[in-house]
């Protein structure tokens, strides 16, 4: 499988700028949750931008990915309005979904992203159903589906896996594996200790990849979106990554350690990357930081939009219940 | 007109709009070869081919999940579960998925899925193979549940469950789909929402559903001499024409309500509040509900027998209730 892709600067700078516009849009929510303007609960995408960016950038217009309850970076790798995201995480009637949903449920059809999903595992078939959608329409669409280390334990998933298989479905199933499911260990729950190994009983090709490397990601990624769209074969990838931020916000994390946390902060893929693009590919710095402050902005904007938007309309309580 | 089975009637219903709208499809268990566990879709693989009439894995949230992604994403699919008691194992995917993402997603997107199962006991099928759960689907805003009670009724309102942009659980009984009835020959559909007067009286209004509207009528006929009795049938539980029931109740002031489904928590319940709610002035006794008892389904014939409905229990809780 090995195709060494070309990435040109450009790309290399839109997969930095998308990542770093994760982080900030992530860190900014944090803040407007501790100052109680978002309620409930938010699940931290931090520590593995790399993963949604490399995947979300090797799809084409049409395409289309479910996502789960951590789904904030993809759906801004996807092409989210972060204004409209940070709405609906305040829960106004200008967020994506009107303030109805939250952040584990946003979507934006128009770019193709069919939900982020509030059951582990629930949006494993949708994808595959989409992908049943575009191949029964003729249509050359690829249909993704993100999922966790603790949704590789749902049956639903390998139900899926098997029946994407017999079909012959465009779809890929990208597993981030970031080691904890909630506050469980899934070196404990996992048996044979491979989610990528799975895949093979299915007929399925599993792959295994440094989830923390952008362009590595984006290289796998770009085989398996091909390989759906032209083969008609769906894939399933295992990308290893570490999330910074306890399962929810307020998650007392008794199950790591401090130090394990710092050594994954090391390996942090935006910080990594940085280094990479000024020391290996010649970029400024001053570009670096004009993105950096050009995304500080926007998210700033974004806050300021959410929090200036206006409540939901009481009495629209039962809209859209029923089309 | 023309007479033929409720089966026969579903299979017109699902040819028809299969032949009308090419985003039709069937999924489900033996749905091909065999043309359905009631042979429902009988016939249909010949004529549209496997891709249209998907027989699928025993992967019942798989089944249900694609067909919800495939909805999505513009098809009409029509996912068959074999049994009610079956559907239990694709229940997050239709309450959790189907039902709520038009909500969630502030209304974007529409689920038009048809999840057509039965249920009902009588053939010593035993408790795992006999419930009758519409009280389940009933309960979950945003999903709409029919249940026809014989061909016309059941060919009409497919057509337009077919053709609704909601999800909706179609349920049929076991012990219906070979009793016969009249169909036009020209085609026809039935406006979800309304009830039907399938007798009409003056002395005693009884609501009945499915299996129990022809048992109600049997015993109507044989009680003619003593008891003019109104029968309606809901014919759609999601969304009730309250209105027919409530007009009925205005005209005779005494009601019985019947359901095979298990007395606890049933619809019976609750349709019978919304009565007591609106039209007690008008009751001259109590609502009473005929139901199934609190059992398990047993296998013995003769413990089955006491376990539902029979016409000679409805019979002597009809006199009862009169004297």
């Amino acid at each position: 499988m090995k195709s060494k892709i070309r990435t040109g600067i450009e790309q290399k700078l839109e997969f930095y700028k998308k990542m770093v516009t994760i982080r900030k849009f992530e860190e900014k929510a944090l803040e407007l949750y501790s100052r109680n303007l978002i309620r409930g609960s938010i699940h931290m995408y931090i520590g593995q931008e790399a993963i949604a960016v490399g995947i979300c950038s090797a799809l084409k217009k049409g395409d289309m990915i479910t996502s789960t309850h951590r789904g904030h970076g993809h759906i801004i790798a996807m092409g989210g309005d972060i204004n409209r995201m940070m709405a609906e995480l305040l829960g106004k009637s200008t967020g994506y979904c009107k303030g109805r949903g939250g952040s584990m449920h946003i979507a934006d059809i128009d770019i193709g992203v069919y939900g982020a999903n509030g059951i582990v595992g629930g949006g494993i078939p949708i994808a595959s159903g989409l992908a049943l959608a575009s191949v029964m329409k003729g249509e050359d669409n690829v249909a993704v589906t993100f999922l966790g280390d603790g949704a590789a334990n749902q049956g639903l998933l390998y139900e899926s896996l098997n029946m994407s298989s017999i079909w012959n479905l465009p779809v890929l199933f990208v597993c981030e594996n970031n080691l904890y499911a909630q506050t469980t260990p899934s070196k404990y729950t996992l048996a044979g200790g491979s989610i990528a190994k799975r895949a093979v009983a299915f007929n399925i090709e599993g792959i295994e990849v440094d989830g923390n490397d952008v362009e590595r990601v984006y290289e796998v990624g770009t085989y398996a979106i091909d390989k759906a769209r032209s083969k008609k074969r769906p894939t399933l990838i295992e990308a290893k990554t570490y999330r910074w931020k306890g399962h929810w916000q307020g998650d007392p994390e008794p199950y790591r350690t401090k130090e394990e946390l710092r050594e994954w902060m090391e390996k942090c893929p935006i910080k990594v990357y940085k280094d990479r693009l000024i020391k290996e590919f010649g970029v400024d710095k001053k570009e670096i930081e004009d993105i950096e402050n050009s995304v500080e902005m926007e998210v700033a904007g974004a806050e300021k939009f959410a929090i200036s938007s206006t409540e939901p309309d009481k009495s629209k309580l039962l809209e859209d219940i029923y089309a | 007109m023309k007479e033929i089975t409720f089966a026969e009637a579903l299979n017109e219903g699902i040819k028809e709009e299969m032949q009308r709208d090419s985003s039709v499809f069937c999924i489900g268990e033996d749905i091909g070869l065999l043309g359905g566990a009631f042979r429902v879709t009988k016939g249909l693989i010949d004529i549209f081919g496997s891709d249209k009439i998907r027989n699928a894995p025993i992967s019942e949230q798989a089944i249900a999940g694609f067909a919800i992604g495939a909805a999505m994403k513009g098809m009409r699919p029509i996912a068959e579960f074999m049994y009610i008691d079956f559907m239990g194992l694709a229940i997050d995917q239709i309450v959790n998925q189907a039902a709520k993402s038009r909500y969630m997603f502030g209304g974007k997107i529409k689920v038009p899925v048809v999840f057509r199962t039965q249920g009902g006991a009588g053939r010593s099928n035993a408790a795992q193979h006999s419930q009758s759960l519409e009280a389940w689907y009933y309960h979950i805003p945003g999903l709409k549940v029919i249940m026809p009670s014989n061909p016309y009724d059941a060919k009409g309102l497919l057509k337009s469950a077919i053709r609704d942009d909601n999800p909706i659980v179609f349920i049929e009984h076991k012990l219906l789909y070979s009793t016969k009835g009249e169909v036009p020959e020209e085609e026809y559909t039935i406006e979800i929402g309304k009830a039907d007067i399938k007798r009409v009286g003056s002395d005693l209004t009884i609501i009945a559903t499915s299996n129990m509207v022809p048992k109600v009528l049997s015993v109507a006929q044989k009680l003619e001499d003593i008891l003019d009795i109104e029968v309606i049938d809901p014919r759609t539980l999601v969304p009730l024409d309250i209105n027919t029931i409530l007009s009925s109740v205005e005209k005779t002031n005494k009601v019985i309500i019947v359901q095979e489904a298990v007395r606890r928590g049933g619809v019976a319940s609750d349709i019978s509040s919304y009565i007591i709610e609106e039209a007690f002035n008008y009751l001259d006794k109590p609502v009473k509900i005929i139901a199934g008892e609190n059992a398990v389904i047993p296998f013995s014939h003769v413990l089955e027998m006491e376990a539902i409905p029979t016409e000679e229990k409805i019979e002597n809780e009809i006199r009862n209730f009169i004297k």
